[in-house]
């Protein structure tokens, strides 16, 4: 007992850096029963859409005897309306969704940082220049531009679509940024850096982001879930003009050929519904269990 | 005139306050501490930048709408590209001889007027009546889904709140959360695959449309009904994509205002638990969503596209969708134009609700949420 008692603050301390955070993380995110289902979750549809399908071969084998079968042990999850199997259709169907996702999320992240941690602390004319640009955005129907745009402009690889929905998405993010800079802003630390004239590009990147990494990460997370829920409308309604596979494509089939108004296509719709929900719903209880975690009062926002 | 003498100097004062400048300057600064006043300002300007970027993508991108269709109809019925280009400009409303800076010019002159041209496709059909033809089925439908999800989902958060931690609280709590996850047009087509075509509940086929045909508008109940049983489906959609959302905010509003002073305050005075739960919690509570309420609003009606492809319900969002496909630029401008406007009226709304209803907040207030 003594032994175990002595041993471990100095395993606490062998252990440090990186591995000992990720550790503490886990152990606080393990009390919360939704966040972990939703990182078990996160992870297995990365797992998913990024490297099972470097071992499961993509099968475009038509088989028209077997039309809509239900599940069974050589189709899981059933099969389509020529027969191929949809299970292996969601393998392969997950990345061009999560790409964008993890796009989208990463440039409009970026560019609400960037810019808002700049409105927030070089501040006058700057700030009230970006902050409008950033009012006059949130005021814009995002999906029926977005629409306009795509008839207009033709949206033909996933990284000009996942672009054009970080575009989209940054505007509220960066608000909030730049509230939460403006409260940074005033701590001693920043305050010393600004007497050493250390410079804003200093200030910024070295003093005040790191401490709003957890803050940055959930926003991406939220930014990806919006971004993901609009490539999967427009796919679903046939407005982006994307091959290949994607769940969103499964559903537009379903929806063109009127799949949906029959009885047997019931396994096919639901296999992309349920992949599209769960992987929204995990970033979402992961999201909310980090809020929880780095931010207890934080919750509001909810 | 120079003052000398402090009775001058008054004098000076006094005549320069009542100046007619010193009054219309008064006047701005205080128009100008109204929200309302920045909260226009913001909206005109943002209505115009949406109309240039409109103007930009129509006229001014390469193969833009008026270049393709002048080409179309060359093509099709033969004519000179003169004749072709008169055409076009009647439908596009501008002037294609002109300078490109004053066609912009009479474009946002005509816009101002009401006038946003006519339908490439059916010719003689002004865009402004195809807008009010479809739009009040839209405010209809989703306006009907805003208030019974706002209502029940601000009741059941408030009860959620009130019994912290009960089988209640986690049931709501969790179905809130994945209410709220789930994106509208799933919900959409999990309603129609399920209730429709798997349990053969609800007639979907019969339901299309905004009514059913061979029944006359009017304030009877038969048309009522009718109306109602058609909008059944857009309605659900929009509360259960709406509900979870109101909850969780209702649930964490309440439970932050029974920290407050007042409400302890109001427990130490001995005030009933209802009358506590009621004026006091709950009011304050709630404000801050009726103006996220407008905002959501705003929201919805522009997130409506996808819905009402997906139930065939014959609102502004479907014929978005009938214009993309058959590239009828006009109708499509028309229509994003009027969907910026109603977020841009929804914000206004929150901003004026929100200064009036929290007297915490001074002329100075107005943020969204």
């Amino acid at each position: 007992m003594s032994v175990a008692a002595l041993a471990r603050p100095t395993m606490r301390a062998r252990i440090s850096g990186p591995l000992a955070s990720t550790l503490d993380f886990l152990r606080l995110l393990a009390r919360k029963p939704l966040g972990l289902i939703g990182l078990i979750g996160v992870v297995f549809f990365v797992v998913l859409a990024f490297i099972v399908p470097f071992f499961v071969p993509y099968q475009d084998f038509v088989d028209v005897t077997a039309i809509y079968q239900p599940p069974s042990l050589a189709h899981p999850l059933g099969t389509d309306s020529s027969g191929r199997d949809v299970w292996n259709q969601i393998i392969h169907g997950g990345r061009d969704i999560l790409t964008v996702g993890l796009i989208a999320g990463f440039f409009s992240t970026l560019i609400a940082v960037t810019f808002g941690s700049i409105a927030a602390v070089v501040g006058g004319k700057v700030d009230a220049l970006i902050s409008g640009a950033a009012d006059f955005w949130l005021t814009i129907p995002h999906i029926p531009i977005i629409v306009l745009l795509g008839s207009i402009l033709k949206f033909n690889s996933i990284f000009v679509i996942a672009g054009f929905l970080a575009l989209l998405a940054w505007a509220g993010l960066l608000r909030q940024v730049r509230a939460q800079v403006l409260s940074l802003k005033e701590r001693d630390y920043v305050e010393a850096a600004r007497s050493l004239d250390l410079g804003l590009f200093h200030i910024i990147f070295k003093e005040i982001l790191p401490n709003m990494r957890s803050y940055i990460v959930i926003h991406f997370i939220l930014a990806m879930t919006s971004a993901i829920y609009g490539v999967a409308g427009l796919t679903i309604l046939g407005l982006i003009p994307l091959s290949g596979q994607n769940w969103g494509l499964m559903l537009n089939f379903a929806y063109v050929r009127g799949a949906l108004y029959f009885k047997d296509s019931l396994w096919y719709i639901l296999s992309p519904v349920l992949a599209i929900v769960l992987f929204q719903l995990s970033l979402v209880w992961l999201v909310s269990a980090l809020e929880d975690i780095f931010n207890p009062r934080l919750r509001s926002s909810g | 005139m120079t003052a000398t003498t402090p009775a001058d100097a008054r004098l000076v004062t006094e005549v320069y306050r009542d100046s007619q400048y010193a009054r219309g300057r008064r006047a701005l600064v205080w128009m100008w501490d109204r929200p309302i006043a920045r909260a226009l300002t913001r909206a005109l300007i943002t209505v115009f930048l949406v109309t240039t970027l409109n103007f930009v993508l129509i006229r001014l991108m390469p193969g833009n709408a008026i270049d393709n269709y002048i080409a179309q109809i060359m093509n099709e019925q033969l004519l000179s590209y003169e004749d072709a280009a008169q055409q076009a400009s009647g439908l596009f409303n501008l002037d294609l001889k002109k300078p490109i800076h004053e066609q912009y010019l009479t474009f946002l002159g005509d816009l101002v007027r009401g006038n946003l041209g006519h339908s490439m496709l059916s010719q003689g059909t002004t865009v402004a009546s195809i807008i009010a033809a479809y739009l009040p089925w839209t405010l209809f439908t989703v306006g009907l889904g805003l208030l019974l999800s706002f209502s029940v989902g601000t009741f059941l958060g408030l009860i959620a709140a009130y019994r912290r931690n009960s089988p209640f609280d986690h049931i709501v709590s969790t179905f809130g959360s994945i209410l709220s996850a789930i994106p509208n047009y799933i919900t959409a087509l999990v309603l129609v695959v399920i209730l429709g075509t798997q349990l053969r509940l609800l007639p979907i086929a019969q339901m299309r449309g905004s009514s059913s045909p061979g029944i006359a508008p009017g304030f009877n109940l038969e048309y009522i009904a009718d109306i109602l049983f058609h909008a059944a489906l857009p309605v659900a959609v929009y509360f259960l994509a709406t509900v979870g959302h109101w909850l969780l905010s209702m649930k964490s509003a309440t439970l932050a205002t029974l920290e407050e002073d007042y409400v302890t305050a109001a427990r130490a005075r001995g005030l009933s638990d209802g009358r506590i739960s009621t004026a006091y919690v709950g009011r304050n509570a709630v404000l801050p969503l009726v103006s996220q309420l407008a905002i959501t609003a705003g929201l919805v009606v522009g997130g409506a596209f996808f819905i009402e492809v997906i139930l065939v319900y014959p609102g502004i969002g479907l014929r978005l969708f009938k214009s993309i496909e058959q590239r009828d630029y006009t109708v499509m401008q028309g229509i994003v134009l009027l969907l910026t406007i109603s977020v841009i009226v929804a914000n206004i709304v929150a901003d004026v609700l929100y200064a009036r209803l929290d007297p915490r907040i001074g002329r100075a207030g107005g943020a969204n949420g």
